[in-house]
């Protein structure tokens, strides 16, 4: 078996400048407006500094990353065609078998470039698109020069910058009016070669009264050097549509996973983020909606799970715009090994959301005296006649909880993994099926781990 | 029978937090018999019980063994897999723990694998004479129990885990009559299924053993066995108290 992290065709050298940003624009033939939107990215990224008031991140050095990886492989619609080093990798992660019937459509992106779509028949009739970023660009470029940074702005963030000078990859979706996707849209990410940035660009765009669930899973095996990875995920739902977006990602413990996730919601619209981040070695995600109108509705449910040397930085946003909107916030985080885990939100009610109704319910479990967790709320309630709920809880796992559990004959690991996973059923059960195995078995995976 | 002793403790003395509680403990309870452990409250009876359990936190001198192996130093789960089994004094509620995910874990963890259905089917029997809503079955562990509900549930798990040894410490209490009946009848059922099951009750009262009547009671004062007997030294203590072990 010939190692497929030497299969990459295509490298642009470590670093990042104008030249770099755009080998990557040319080598996507891109259209002008989109250089030029990379090239001010890029401008805007040299000018902003980096954000101190969250994570460590003065070990990052973003000039000792590969910023473009393109496979050996080239896009593949058949299943049949996708070459066997990459489906000995989907092995590798672990990827159920189960999961190949369940994916009605896939995109699979892998170093940074998608191998592997396919899209159901059904959907392509309905109108429905499916594909990556690229392909989008020229297939879809209207529909991309309408919405393509109308959520998350390059000057939104220092990583928000960076993402649109380098981004490749990622997905687009358009679920057009009154459609209902019925199974989740799913698509696998990882990082292959050492110290290679990876810059996904999402965007989801579901016309009034659609209904769409996208899943996006990482996994990502070790290296030795740190890694970045830097996406930015943009929702616009539409009046009455619904949009669930699941992600699990489970990188490797040197990577610097920096996220900006953004959805408009608009009138009676109603976005969920569900968002579990296992590994790196530092996440800043703070999943966000704007509900722009009236009855517009956000839940967000995340967990976190912070190991030795890990810092999960994560949380919630949510911008009440309008009257008669909802929010849910549900946050959990998990800390072993000296792992921490801090839960940095905002909870936003402007004076015109009158009647906002809002809920966020943040729960810490530590495994261990040397793991921390820190919670970071700010609610900002400037309307009346609101109804707001918060609440926080940091327990510490119970020892006689555990020998009880194994006084039944369970191992130490065993035991921890069955409370670990009685904290976060919440989250599981809004997976879809072969993901919450897999969060099962990585809770007791991670747990083997753990300091008894 | 007589001659095979399933759980045997020798100079066994316990220590928590750098204090000893226990103190040079000896007893043995053979194969099939049940033996009571009496005494009043703070006598280190609950301590006795943990300490055979392998619970970490406490420190032990002396030997134990189970079915002639010593396991003074095995782990807890270990001891569980071996055939001991203790049934705590306050059971501890594990939210969000389904009973089926946990007994299903504890029983593969001891006899092997073995389907839900297979599971449920056997505790739907023993639920019925234990008087047990079989709609508990899919509750969390221990969640919302009232207190007799959990001690059913501890009963069950006997039932279910099929031990060589099990240490009961106050099953009794807390329970009413009709209760108290159906905790009886379980462990006569475990006694029935497996005639070399050893039992070692721990228990203020007598209450208990007019149900199940002992083969040895011990009494335990102050961290040591004071005295051993029949049956009738636990109505003795009924009747009089442990006053009589106090003036010692």
């Amino acid at each position: 078996m010939k190692r497929d992290s030497q299969s990459s065709a295509f490298n642009v050298p470590k670093g990042l400048n104008e030249s770099i940003v755009r080998t990557i624009a040319e080598q996507k033939n891109e259209p002008g407006w989109l250089i030029d939107l990379r090239l001010q990215a890029l401008e805007k990224f040299f000018a902003m500094p980096m954000p101190t008031w969250g994570a460590d991140l003065s070990a990052l050095d973003v000039q000792d990353i590969y910023y473009y990886l393109k496979p050996f492989e080239q896009q593949s619609t058949d299943w049949q065609q996708v070459p066997d080093s990459i489906k000995n990798t989907f092995d590798a992660l672990g990827i159920p078998q189960a999961e190949q019937t369940f994916l009605a459509g896939v995109g699979a992106q892998y170093e940074s470039e998608m191998v592997y779509k396919r899209l159901r028949r059904e959907w392509a009739d309905k109108g429905v698109i499916f594909c990556d970023m690229s392909a989008a660009v020229h297939e879809h470029e209207a529909l991309l020069r309408r919405y393509f940074g109308s959520v998350v702005p390059a000057h939104d963030n220092k990583f928000a910058a960076l993402n649109t000078a380098v981004w490749s990859g990622g997905s687009f979706v358009y679920v057009p009016e009154g459609v209902h996707i019925a199974m989740p849209l799913q698509a696998y990410f990882r990082i292959n070669a050492q110290s290679m940035g990876q810059f996904e660009r999402t965007l989801i765009i579901a016309e009034p009264g659609s209904f769409v669930h996208y899943v996006e899973g990482c996994s990502a095996p070790l290296y030795r050097k740190s890694s970045l990875h830097s996406a930015v995920v943009e929702v616009i739902a539409q009046p009455q549509a619904h949009v669930r977006y699941t992600t699990i990602q489970n990188w490797s413990n040197n990577v610097y996973n920096l996220v900006t996730k953004r959805a408009l919601a608009k009138k009676q619209s109603r976005v969920e983020w569900i968002d579990g981040n296992f590994g790196s070695a530092v996440t800043m995600k703070y999943p966000c909606v704007v509900l722009q109108e009236p009855e517009a509705q956000a839940n967000i449910l995340s967990i976190a799970v912070a190991g030795k040397g890990q810092h999960q930085d994560a949380g919630a946003k949510v911008i009440h715009l309008a009257p008669h909107t909802k929010s849910s916030i549900v946050s959990k985080s998990i800390c072993k090994d000296g792992g921490r885990a801090s839960y940095r939100g905002l909870l936003k009610v402007t004076p015109y959301a009158e009647h906002a109704h809002a809920k966020v319910q943040c729960e810490a479990l530590l495994l261990d005296d040397a793991s921390r967790s820190d919670t970071y709320p700010t609610i900002d309630v400037q309307a009346e006649q609101v109804n707001i709920g918060h609440e926080a809880s940091v327990s510490k796992i119970n020892e006689e909880q555990l020998i009880y559990l194994m006084s039944r004959g369970l191992t130490d690991a065993h035991a921890r993994a069955l409370v670990v996973n009685a904290f976060i059923d919440a989250f599981v059960k809004a997976l879809p099926m072969e993901y919450a195995v897999e969060i099962n078995r990585l809770i007791a995976h991670e747990m083997e781990g753990s300091i008894g | 029978m007589e001659n095979s002793l399933q759980l045997q403790c020798t100079s066994l003395s316990v220590s928590c937090a750098q204090k000893e509680i226990v103190h040079d403990v000896s007893l043995a309870v053979p194969a099939g018999q049940v033996h009571a452990l009496m005494g009043p409250n703070g006598s280190g009876k609950s301590t006795l019980a943990v300490a055979l359990m392998g619970h970490p936190a406490y420190n032990t001198s002396g030997t134990i063994t189970l079915a002639g192996h010593d396991i003074t130093d095995v782990p807890i789960h270990k001891r569980a897999q071996a055939g001991l089994f203790l049934s705590f004094q306050q059971p501890h509620e594990i939210p969000g723990v389904p009973i089926a995910t946990f007994i299903k874990a504890a029983y593969e963890a001891i006899h092997g694998a073995i389907t839900p259905q297979a599971l449920k089917e056997r505790a739907a029997v023993y639920m019925d004479v234990l008087c047990m809503d079989e709609a508990l079955w899919f509750r969390n562990l221990h969640e919302g129990f009232s207190g007799g509900q959990r001690k059913k549930l501890e009963v069950l798990q006997l039932l279910l885990l099929r031990p060589k040894v099990a240490v009961l410490d106050e099953i009794d209490s807390g329970l009413d009559v009709d209760a108290l009946q159906a905790v009886a009848n379980g462990l006569h059922l475990a006694r029935k299924e497996q005639p070399t099951l050893s039992l070692l009750l721990i228990t203020h009262y007598q209450r208990l053993l007019q149900y199940i009547t002992p083969d040895v009671v011990h009494v335990m004062h102050q961290g040591r066995i004071a005295n051993r007997g029949d049956a009738t030294l636990a109505l003795a203590i009924e009747q009089q108290g442990y006053a009589a072990y106090e003036a010692r």
